[in-house]
């Protein structure tokens, strides 16, 4: 029997069923122990061990880490090179480019649309002679790791509807996060932290641009337990984590055992199994006090690791602290681990803006992928880098020597893949001189999350929650896994 | 898959698919058509593959596309459906593999058994009307059991399937179940005690009336409404600034607690506004489909957003009073239900007529607001305000009649005069011989031979320079500046600045004269300069001086006028001129003009300068002189009498504009006294409204849902499948609401039925609240569903509520029969049988138990510590948040930087949480609400370690708990034993068992002894939260306490209603 077979869509009733029997064994054999029970329950705790029958295959990665650029960055000035775009400096673009396609009405109404070459300088790297700006040396350095997807497109054209898009395949707000759906699916590896976390960072390009919301990583119609866990950067990492000040770890101790030993009565007495659940719980968030503190805790990292991931390591909250979380995250078994880094969205002074944004994400990012690699985990790690949409090639405002700006654009962008089942050195898909139109292997962003789900086990029709009477999937009922990329 | 034989056992008590005897279309064969073959053929005729449609009888057994004929009615052997769903062939094999959908054996024998039995159809329940079936008659002990024909209805079911109902509930827990199931809240140990002491039959049901009788029901039942209606304090999507809608809230609380009918209800909410001489309330109450987001990020294209509003009042209006999901229908026809793309455009075209805009920009966006249509709700003394300044508008635009009355006379007079200056040859600039020059930082100034001063000795970082003169009557219409370059200044330049630059911040200039009673200040309406430096214009000085009479005075301007003195090419001599709105000039007034230099670039003071001034009018006034239209001079010159109307109006617009004369004035007044009341209708609250265009919108059908792709023209319409609309109503709004509570229609009342049920018994009689359609779960009592959405409609057996006789829609009447029946009023012991028979207890072999909902999780804790403040309605409160809760969200709207109240803020109710959509509280969040960006009609209810972690450590929690201790010691008696008996019971309404209190006393000695030793950590402890202990407590005694009280507000039994 399909698990998704619409009786059990929600795993509550299924959970308190399978309880029933160890419950009144249990009450037979005379109980058993808080933290044995702790254990007992876990896979009810964390969002479990998933589905039956998930993975679908034998995946190629255990985890994904998605380092998601919010406010989308400029495809042309970091990784898809458009060389003869200095001949056609100011020069209007033309229509047979554009072919009458919407533009933001931020743009629409200018009066002209002066191409605007990149002003930094592209060259090859790695033995597969992988194009990146001088603005990304660190990741060039590394450009044999990567798969470089040029031709991804989406549909919306603002940042809310697009990022709402990516990250759970509808424009709208409702649905599942692709990080939702992977813990609903394959539930959690780790007893002691989510199957879903996510992390933030100001840009210091355009610090705050663009803004994040809940529905990002929220578990839309899902069992809200599904939720991403948002690591904070100011105060407790986990909201709540730490005791109140004068409570100790020996009085919290302390006071949980009596909880647990009256909720334990209380069991005896009316004998519901959602008892024994919260019991489990408040065992899972006492050790979670512990784990993770000794998770965000880098102080025994080596020097030699924090200098990989350069200065703003030691500054948490920022990419690159957050990277090197994610790798500590990632040693911990945790699913789906997501990066939001804010500042991408370049509109004007996109040259100096977008300098600060290269210089929060070029080293940490490289840093993670070489670190995670030294400890081998990247064969077992899929990372994923990339923004809601591209930018324009012509100037939104003033085009000068020395400043443009770019414009939302919808209709071709870069993601870089790397990692578990990723085919290594590989750039793939190709757009036209002016990076407006895809001219080779188009990528819809459904295609996307088809193959980043395929590549942690899951076939993306497979994965369904019932719904208002429909079966829903992140794809919703397209998506096409890209079988060229991989390995 | 140790799983299987669990879920089978599940599968035994409700599951469509094993039923003995005859098959029923709509409860055996309908799932699995629906689910498995509706999506190729099904509703969405276009989609058809084979032309093969098997929701149509007619379709079914007829031959399709292939000549095959699906189902030969009484023959199955022959009908090509049971061949392919029995072949091997995986080419043939329905549904096909690629679908990911699968029959199991019992579904297959289920398929065959129907068509032999002759293939009969029924439509489906959900667009049926129900009719009252008759109440099930029991006998025996059951019978006796039966308090309501609710239990008859769960009775006879249980007798079914050999299950039999647990005894009532204890009275602790039966008020508790019923005071948190209708109020949200706990019951104090004294309702609880009068409930003990009252042996009376009716000793429940008077329990039941005063909890429908608390203004608490009304709050507590309004918050589900609230995930419905999508309401937020906030507009949603990116830029996300706040929005006034608490007044719509405080509507439903109010229609709650008066226990207005759900047809009004209903109508009131979607079509208020076009109700004859709609009351202010019911325009209120039409902001429910206002609620939706609004698009407010920079870029975006109007009309996409417009018609996103529009589907999404058409969703929320389908989903929630018919449980049917009208998105499907956006893009195509539905695949499960008879409901076609047409037919959702055509639903649309009823949504589509609002005055609105689409998305919100400007000061709305920005800063917080309500986008149009709204409506103002001025309170009776705000009223009386506004007719005051209605009063003195009529007053200003009187007084202005009256001038315009007076004008053609003395424009005649300012004819004569103007016309012989305009005969000499007349200077635009005269420039002033002041009687002193002083400057506010300590400067000197020295006189030139060229009638220009010089400023030297000190030169403070920010000077204002102070020049004061004697002036003729006549009129003021504007200042010139000259600044010069001079020897003595810093690189021989034209300011006092290191670098010979100066930064010209404001100037300001008034007229005082002992005849006016306070000064005249001139009003700069523009700036002109022979030069200025980029960015350093000199208009940005009139721009951003502040209006005579403004409020708030803005901060003092830091930009102004510069002129590159810095640059050795650019140390020339500069003008620059000021023009205000004409100042009439009385004998023997004196003029005072100040030159401001309040730059953040210190030193840079003006070094050498000259003033002048005119009166003549400022559009004829240039930096070198005067400029007269040789078409007005011509004017002027010619004889009154034979001027032309357009000489005539030439001069007559002139002379309004460019004097100041009693009409110019007169109209001012009257501008001052229109922009008075705005400003302060500014400052009342607002709603966001319906409101119909005078013209209906064109409506499309919009090819795959986009709104740049329209189709045909459709006109308003209901769906064919649903009945028609009511005779004598019109085909609009209001229409639709009154058609959605006719009588005839099959679905309201059972979707409103079904979510009470829900309510009071954790599950709906239709599992799945959120769906009606095709695909809708089989109710757990169809009989029951159609019974009670009958009676729901006329009431036979519905109680009185408080002695008031049920009426039709009588939501409280409704709330009072289901919890009166024996059903609702069981102990929620799980026995072996019960659990393994039905795990969801859909059966209610069982009193329901489950979790609370957010809202009344943090509720209790504060209802329980006293913390409680308990007030209707009003703004919404800003209680505890942690730090940095919206600092990702956007920096262009006004909600950032999260500031928790003070006061009564943090200690109201939790549905009065002001609701950032992008940010939404996160305690709310981890207990299982919605964002509300979207209609939600049900929301999950998990179990995580989130939120055992804030329950033992948000500082609401701590706070309560400290709170809670202080009474225990105060209140709970002398020993520690008593104190912990009696705060048990406050947390659960029972008495604990020894075993209870001496698990607590071990623990609470401990820790008394640990915190005796450690009085910091108890100080810490004990000061939590903004409210503090009175010192009377001891800390460690207290702290430990705290921690006693902490255990017991996270009881499982405290945190559910069982």
């Amino acid at each position: 029997m399909n698990c998704n077979d619409h009786c059990f869509s929600g795993l509550d009733s299924e959970t308190r069923a399978a309880l029933s029997r160890r419950t009144f064994l249990q009450r037979a054999a005379g109980g058993i122990g808080l933290a044995a029970l702790g254990g007992l329950l876990q896979r009810s705790v964390t969002g479990g061990e998933g589905l039956a029958g998930f993975p679908n295959f034998p995946p190629k990665a255990k985890r994904i880490i998605y380092l998601f650029q919010s406010g989308a960055p400029s495809q042309m000035d970091l990784f898809d090179p458009k060389p003869e775009m200095e001949k056609q400096r100011g020069k209007n673009l033309p229509d047979s480019i554009r072919k009458g396609q919407r533009l933001t009405t931020m743009t629409s109404g200018q009066k002209s649309f002066p191409v605007a070459p990149s002003m930094f300088k592209f060259a090859q790297h790695g033995k597969s002679g992988m194009w990146f700006s001088e603005l990304m040396p660190h990741m060039a350095g590394i450009a044999d790791e990567f798969c470089q997807v040029r031709s991804v497109f989406t549909e919306a054209i603002n940042h809310d509807p697009a990022i709402t898009f990516m990250q759970t395949g509808s424009q709208l707000a409702g649905r599942p996060s692709i990080g939702s759906w992977v813990a609903y699916g394959l539930g959690s590896e780790n007893k002691d932290l989510p199957a879903y976390v996510v992390l933030t960072s100001f840009g210091s390009g355009r610090k705050d641009d663009q803004p994040l919301y809940d529905r990002l990583w929220g578990a839309g119609f899902l069992p809200a337990k599904h939720q991403g866990v948002k690591f904070r950067n100011k105060g407790d990492p986990v909201l709540y984590l730490s005791n109140p000040p004068g409570v100790d770890r020996e009085t919290r101790r302390e006071t949980l055992d009596e909880l647990g030993a009256l909720n334990k009565k209380h069991f005896d007495t009316l004998g519901d199994p959602d008892i024994q659940t919260r019991i489990a719980q408040y065992e899972m968030a006492f050790r979670m006090q512990a784990s993770v503190p000794d998770l965000t805790d880098t102080s025994k990292e080596s020097k030699e690791t924090l200098e990989m991931y350069g200065p703003d390591v030691k500054t948490p909250g920022t990419y690159a602290a957050n990277c090197l979380l994610a790798r500590r995250l990632a040693e911990r078994n945790v699913r789906f681990i997501q990066l939001f880094h804010m500042g991408w969205d370049h509109h004007g002074g996109l040259p100096n803006a977008i300098k600060g944004q290269c210089k929060d994400t070029d080293q940490p990012t490289a840093a993670l992928i070489k670190d995670l690699k030294q400890r081998g985990l990247l064969e077992d790690t899929l990372i994923v880098w990339g923004g809601e949409f591209g930018r324009t090639i012509y100037s939104q405002g003033a085009l000068t020597e020395t400043n443009y700006g770019r414009d939302h654009h919808p209709r071709c962008f870069t993601v870089l893949l790397a990692g578990a089942g990723i085919k290594k050195g590989l750039t793939f898909g190709a757009t036209d001189e002016f990076s407006y139109n895809i001219t080779e292997h188009p990528i819809h962003v459904h295609d996307l999350n088809a193959t980043i789900l395929h590549l942690i086990g899951v076939e993306h029709e497979k994965l369904t929650f019932r719904f208002q009477g429909r079966d829903f999937r992140l794809t919703d009922i397209h998506g096409e896994l890209v079988k060229p990329i991989l390995a | 898959m140790p799983r299987l034989p669990l879920l089978l056992l599940g599968l035994g008590v409700l599951s469509a698919t094993v039923h003995a005897g005859e098959i029923k279309f709509n409860r055996d064969v309908r799932p699995i058509l629906s689910d498995n073959c509706f999506a190729c053929h099904g509703p969405d005729a276009q989609k058809a593959k084979g032309n093969l449609r098997l929701d149509l009888r007619e379709s079914a057994i007829k031959p399709a596309e292939s000549g095959e004929i699906a189902i030969v009615p009484g023959k199955p052997q022959s009908s090509e459906l049971i061949k392919r769903i029995f072949t091997d062939d995986t080419g043939e094999l329905m549904p096909p593999p690629k679908s990911h959908k699968k029959l199991s054996a019992a579904q297959k024998e289920t398929l065959k058994t129907w068509i032999a039995q002759g293939a009969h159809y029924e439509q489906h329940w959900g667009f049926t009307k129900p009719t009252r079936p008759d109440v099930p008659k029991l006998s025996g002990p059951l019978g006796n059991w039966v308090r309501t024909p609710i239990d008859a209805f769960i009775g006879a079911r249980l007798q079914q399937e050999n299950l039999s109902p647990q005894p009532q509930a204890t009275k602790e827990t039966l008020i508790r179940r019923a005071t948190l199931d209708l109020t949200g809240l706990p019951p104090t140990p004294q309702e609880v005690d009068a409930f003990l002491a009252d042996s009376s039959e009716s000793a429940y049901e008077k329990v039941v009336d005063r909890l429908l009788a608390s203004p608490r029901y009304g709050e507590h039942i309004a918050a589900n409404w609230l995930d419905i209606a999508r309401y937020a304090d906030s507009h949603g999507f990116q830029v996300d600034s706040s929005r006034m809608m608490w007044p719509w809230r405080d509507w439903v609380i109010n229609a709650l607690n008066s226990n207005m009918p759900f047809d009004q209800f209903t109508v009131e909410q979607l079509a208020g506004d076009l109700l004859p001489s709609a009351t202010r309330s019911q325009l209120v109450a039409s902001g429910f489909n206002r609620n939706h987001r609004i698009n407010g990020e920079g870029g975006i294209i109007d009309e996409e957003w417009r018609i996103e509003n529009v589907i999404d009042r058409v969703e929320t209006t389908g989903l929630t009073w018919m449980a049917l999901t009208f998105n499907c229908c956006r893009c195509h026809d539905h695949k499960y239900d008879p409901i076609t793309q047409r037919e959702f455009y055509q639903f649309f075209a009823y949504f589509n007529d609002v005055a609105e805009r689409g998305s919100i920009q400007g000061e709305s966006n920005r800063s917080g607001g309500n986008p149009d249509p709204l409506i103002l709700l001025p309170n009776a003394e705000q009223e009386k305000k506004q007719a005051k300044l209605k009063e003195e508008i009529k007053t200003a635009e009187a007084l202005r009649d009256g001038a315009a009355k007076q004008l053609p006379s003395l424009q005649s007079e300012w004819e004569k005069e103007f016309s012989k200056q305009l005969e000499h040859d007349i200077v635009a600039w005269k420039r002033l011989e002041p009687t002193e020059v002083k400057s506010a930082g300590g400067a000197t100034f020295t006189h030139q031979s060229d009638g220009s001063w010089l400023a030297g000795g000190t030169n403070p970082a920010n000077d204002t320079y102070e020049i004061t003169t004697k002036i003729n009557a006549g009129q003021l219409t504007g200042i010139l500046l000259d600044v010069l370059p001079d020897e003595t200044l810093p690189n021989k330049s034209l300011g006092r600045g290191a670098n010979g630059n100066f930064v010209l911040s404001g100037v300001e200039a008034e007229i005082t004269a002992p005849t006016l009673p306070e000064p005249r200040v001139a009003e700069f309406t523009s700036a002109e300069a022979s030069y200025q430096q980029k960015g350093w214009e000199v208009n940005l000085i009139v721009k951003d001086q502040p209006k005579p009479g403004a409020k708030e005075k803005k901060e003092k301007n830091k930009s102004g006028w510069a002129v590159d003195g810095n640059d050795p090419a650019k140390r020339q001599p500069r003008k620059a001129m000021f023009l205000c709105n004409p100042v009439e000039i009385p004998e023997g007034a004196t003029l005072t003009i100040r030159l401001l230099h309040g730059s953040q670039f210190g030193d840079h003071n003006i070094g050498r300068f000259a003033l002048s001034t005119t009166a003549l009018p400022p559009s004829t006034v240039k930096l070198e002189g005067a400029k007269i239209p040789p078409t007005l001079r011509a004017a002027l010159k010619a004889d009154p009498a034979k001027r032309t109307p357009t000489q005539q109006n030439e001069i007559t617009k002139f002379y309004r504009e460019n004097t100041d004369n009693p009409l110019k004035r007169a109209e001012a007044a009257v501008a001052k006294a229109k922009k008075a009341l705005d400003d302060f209708n500014a400052t009342l609250p607002s709603v966001m409204v319906m409101k119909d265009l005078p013209k209906p919108r064109e409506a499309r059908i919009l090819l795959r849902g986009e709104y740049d792709k329209p189709g045909d023209k459709v006109e308003r319409a209901l769906p064919a499948a649903l009945p028609k609309l009511p005779d004598g109503v019109p085909n609009d709004r209001l229409g639709l609401a009154k058609w959605l509570v006719s009588p005839e229609h099959p679905l309201t009342a059972r979707v409103w039925v079904n979510r009470a049920w829900e309510r009071f018994f954790g599950t709906g009689i239709v599992k799945t609240t959120e769906n009606f359609g095709s695909q809708a779960d089989w109710p757990s009592h169809m009989d029951l569903l159609d019974w009670l959405a009958c009676e729901f409609m006329q009431p036979t057996a519905l109680p009185p509520v408080n002695g008031k006789p049920a009426q039709a829609w009588d939501m409280k009447a409704m709330h009072k029969l289901m919890v009166m029946s024996a059903a609702y009023r069981q102990a929620a012991t799980v026995t072996p049988q019960s659990l393994e028979k039905d795990p969801d207890n859909r059966l209610l072999a069982r009193g329901p138990r489950f979790r609370l909902p957010a809202e009344a999780v943090r509720d209790q804790a504060l209802a329980i510590s006293g913390l409680l403040v308990e007030k209707i309605g009003g703004p919404s409160v800003k209680p505890y948040m942690p730090t940095a809760v919206w600092d990702e969200t956007s920096v262009y709207g006004n909600l950032r930087n999260y500031q928790a109240d003070t006061g009564e803020g943090l200690y109201r109710r939790t549905m009065y949480t002001f609701w950032k959509r992008t940010a939404a509280p996160p305690t709310m969040l981890l207990f299982d609400s919605p964002s509300r960006e979207i209609c939600t009609v049900k929301r999950s209810r998990t179990n995580t370690p989130l939120q055992a972690l804030a329950l033992l450590n948000e500082v609401t929690y701590v706070e309560a708990a400290r709170k809670l201790a202080e009474r225990m010691i105060s209140e709970g008696g002398a020993t520690a034993d008593d104190r912990i008996a009696w705060a048990f019971r406050m947390a659960t309404s029972r008495k604990p068992a020894a075993e209870e209190i001496s698990v607590l006393s071990k623990g609470l000695a401990a820790r008394l002894e640990r915190y005796k030793k450690d009085g910091e950590a108890a100080k810490k402890l004990i000061t939590q939260g903004a409210s503090k202990p009175d010192a009377k407590f001891d800390a460690a005694e207290l702290a430990a306490y705290t921690m006693t009280a902490n255990v017991l507000l996270n009881l499982d039994e405290v945190i559910t209603r069982e």
